[in-house]
């Protein structure tokens, strides 16, 4: 990649984001003003952060390498990360926000006044921040490989050092500019580009996304294989390729299909039929109640609600970030599609993550504007690393300092910064075959069946117990964390088995539900006592506080 | 204070301060059960208990309302294209049918229900807030 814009956009926008959190440093003057941005951000800027914050490398990249890899049944992937807020909003929102509680473990003490609740809580957030910050670390390793030519572990230290220092001198009022500003930028750095794709698209003569003979390619291609994979070439012969082989195609050759892909026009523009395979409506369940369920669970999410006035500012809030991220996901789609036509090398390749970035300079040319755009999509997926590491350090970073070192104080946050900073980079170093997309899609696992049963339950019903609650996580949360350390660790599976491990969300989410009630139904008598004040708090609102 | 007005009306025996005492009783005696509502919440008593109930109760209808208008909406897809595959063919301006609904119409749907919600919660706290400091009506 010889493209001399990308590494200057890059560094803009790392400069960009340092500068703000400086200039939030100014105003940061109170400990309260540290952690908590002192509630005083109206309901635009917080949306426009939240939404900042919560677009991650998946969204940015990943949605568009599966739909490119996959098509039309994983645009579940934004529908549920958008529905996610929906489902925040109407079930945890404002109560939540009521509630008073800064971190999930906070929520669990007012509920429920468990310490060993707490711990457990304060472990759940650990697992799942960190779970989360590897897969983005490695995204900027990936991205920045791909457009620079660095080494990959160049991208994903550079990224964990920004952040934890960003995060350690800044704090949270720091970090609300700087995502709200992110947002913006992500937004446009895909929505620019597309309308030059689809000009150039139309000007190309509208080809085909699924021409009928299957793809092929536009131009003469070398592709270096990254994964091992099968391939059926057009004349029927098969064959294996290891990581390093390289294939060479003229112009107008058609792709020959890849294992594991949807190679297939059919595949890959129609949903998946009954009858021939209920695993694939088992895993598209699953995965619509994983990231529908997970958002609410997301220790990076929920922190930023403390940051609204009230209840009421705290629904508001959420309905426009539903606005905000709805807007931003109709675009990568059309970066997937347009990948068919005029990236299909990454089929080959297995970097379909890398489609986003590889686009812009794919369709329109090494020219000026070709490489200006592809510099802009680089610069949006870096905006996008940034933003969500930062805000998965803030809290992951908070509820060390709170709950493991036992310090309120703004020292204790910033060595709190370093460890939750240190683990994730070191992690992401030995980590780089992990697939970008699956891991993101096991944390939101993780989270809706730990979290989201203990907040929608703890939030709505006057019988859930402590010992209840804490059996629920144990059981679900536990299920599904046993499920990614399968994956990540364990050996290849095939038929059912691989499925409810890959997407266990359809099992562990119900189970987690069952428990926790069965469990507070038996333990009746160790309910709080104070329920009814905590019901009128979470619930009420504030006008009537006396 | 209300045995010493009687005495002020019996000496002087002049109307106008009669009916001006009645007004201010009557306000004054909304004031103590509004605040004898609020009062009611506190302390939890069964009246400020069943009015918290209520408005959980509405709360909750409210959401699990708008989720299953969701979850028939959006979770009804998987299946209707599984059990229709014809559905997944149909095209419309050029686009595969599930591609539009998935790719672009299911957000501004979910923006819709979330909006929804929020109009509805507001009106059942404002119902509530009229119901504790309005309790004649």
């Amino acid at each position: 990649m010889g493209n001399d814009f990308v590494v200057p956009a890059i560094v803009a926008v790392t400069l960009v984001t340092v500068g703000i959190g400086f200039y939030g440093l100014r105003l940061a003057r109170t400990t309260s003003d540290f952690l908590v941005a002192s509630r005083a951000i109206s309901p635009t800027w917080n949306a426009a952060a939240i939404g900042g914050e919560y677009l991650s490398a998946a969204s940015f990249l990943g949605i568009a390498g599966l739909v490119l890899k996959y098509g039309v049944d994983v645009l579940w992937y934004p529908v549920g990360f958008a529905a996610g807020y929906l489902a925040l909003l109407l079930f945890v929102a404002a109560p939540l926000r009521r509630s008073g509680a800064f971190t999930l473990p906070d929520f669990c003490e007012l509920r429920l006044g468990s310490r060993r609740l707490r711990i457990l809580a304060t472990a759940f957030v650990i697992f799942i921040g960190w779970l989360y910050l590897v897969p983005q670390l490695q995204g900027a390793g990936l991205t920045l490989a791909t457009v620079a030519g660095s080494p990959y572990p160049l991208g994903a230290l550079l990224v964990a050092a920004v952040v934890t220092a960003n995060v350690a001198l800044g704090g949270m009022r720091a970090i609300t500019f700087v995502q709200a500003f992110q947002y913006w930028l992500k937004l446009t750095a895909l929505a620019v580009p597309v309308i030059f794709l689809a000009l150039q698209w139309q000007a190309d003569g509208r080809p085909a996304v699924t021409p009928p003979d299957g793809p092929t390619f536009r131009a003469a291609t070398t592709v270096v294989v990254e994964h091992r994979a099968t391939l059926t070439l057009p004349d029927g012969d098969i064959r294996e390729v290891r990581p390093g082989d390289e294939l060479t195609f003229a112009a107008g050759d058609p792709v020959p299909d890849v294992s594991g892909v949807a190679t297939d026009a059919n595949d890959w523009l129609l949903p998946s039929a009954a009858g021939d395979d209920d695993r694939g409506l088992f895993a598209t369940y699953s995965l619509i109640l994983a990231t529908f369920l997970g958002t609410m669970g997301l220790p990076h999410v929920l922190v930023r609600f403390y940051t609204n006035p009230d209840g009421a500012a705290a629904r508001r809030t959420t309905l426009v970030v539903l606005a905000l991220v709805g807007a931003f996901y109709l675009l990568p789609t059309l970066y997937g599609v347009l990948g068919r036509i005029y990236t299909p090398q990454l089929l080959l390749s297995g970097q379909t993550d890398a489609v986003v970035v590889l686009l812009p300079e794919a369709a329109l040319g090494d020219g000026l504007a070709g490489r200006l755009l592809a510099a802009l999509v680089a610069a949006g997926a870096f905006a996008a690393f940034l933003s969500t590491s930062s805000g998965l350090l803030t809290s992951v970073a908070g509820v060390i300092s709170t709950d493991v070192l036992g310090r309120g104080s703004v020292r204790g946050f910033r060595l709190a910064t370093v460890i939750a900073g240190g683990v994730p980079a070191v992690l992401s170093l030995h980590v780089s075959g992990l697939d970008v997309s699956q891991v993101v899609g096991l944390a939101f696992a993780v989270a809706a069946s730990s979290f989201c049963p203990l907040l929608v339950l703890g939030i709505w019903w006057r019988g859930l117990t402590d010992v209840g609650a804490t059996a629920g996580v144990v059981a679900g949360g536990g299920a599904a964390i046993g499920a990614v350390l399968v994956t990540v660790l364990g050996p290849p599976l095939s038929g059912w088995p691989a499925t409810l491990i890959a997407q266990p969300a359809a099992w562990t989410v119900p189970l987690a539900f069952t428990v926790m009630v069965a469990v507070s139904m038996a333990t009746r008598r160790r309910a709080p006592a104070d329920i009814a004040a905590t019901m009128l708090r979470l619930h009420t609102p504030e006008a009537l506080r006396m | 204070m209300s045995k010493q007005l009687p005495d002020v009306g019996s000496s002087g025996a002049v109307p106008p301060p009669r009916r001006s005492r009645i007004v201010l009783a009557e306000i004054t005696r909304q004031d103590t059960r509004a605040e004898r509502t609020r009062a009611e919440l506190a302390q939890q008593t069964q009246v400020g208990e069943a009015l918290v109930r209520g408005l959980v109760r509405a709360q909750l209808a409210l959401a699990l309302r708008l989720s299953l208008v969701v979850a028939i909406g959006l979770g009804g897809l998987p299946w209707l294209f599984a059990i229709a595959p014809s559905l997944g063919r149909t095209t419309v301006g050029g686009v595969n049918l599930p591609w539009l609904l998935l790719g672009v119409a299911s957000f501004p749907f979910l923006i819709g229900v979330g909006w929804a919600y929020v109009r509805l919660a507001e009106r059942n706290e404002q119902d509530f807030t009229d119901l504790v400091q309005r309790p004649e009506r």
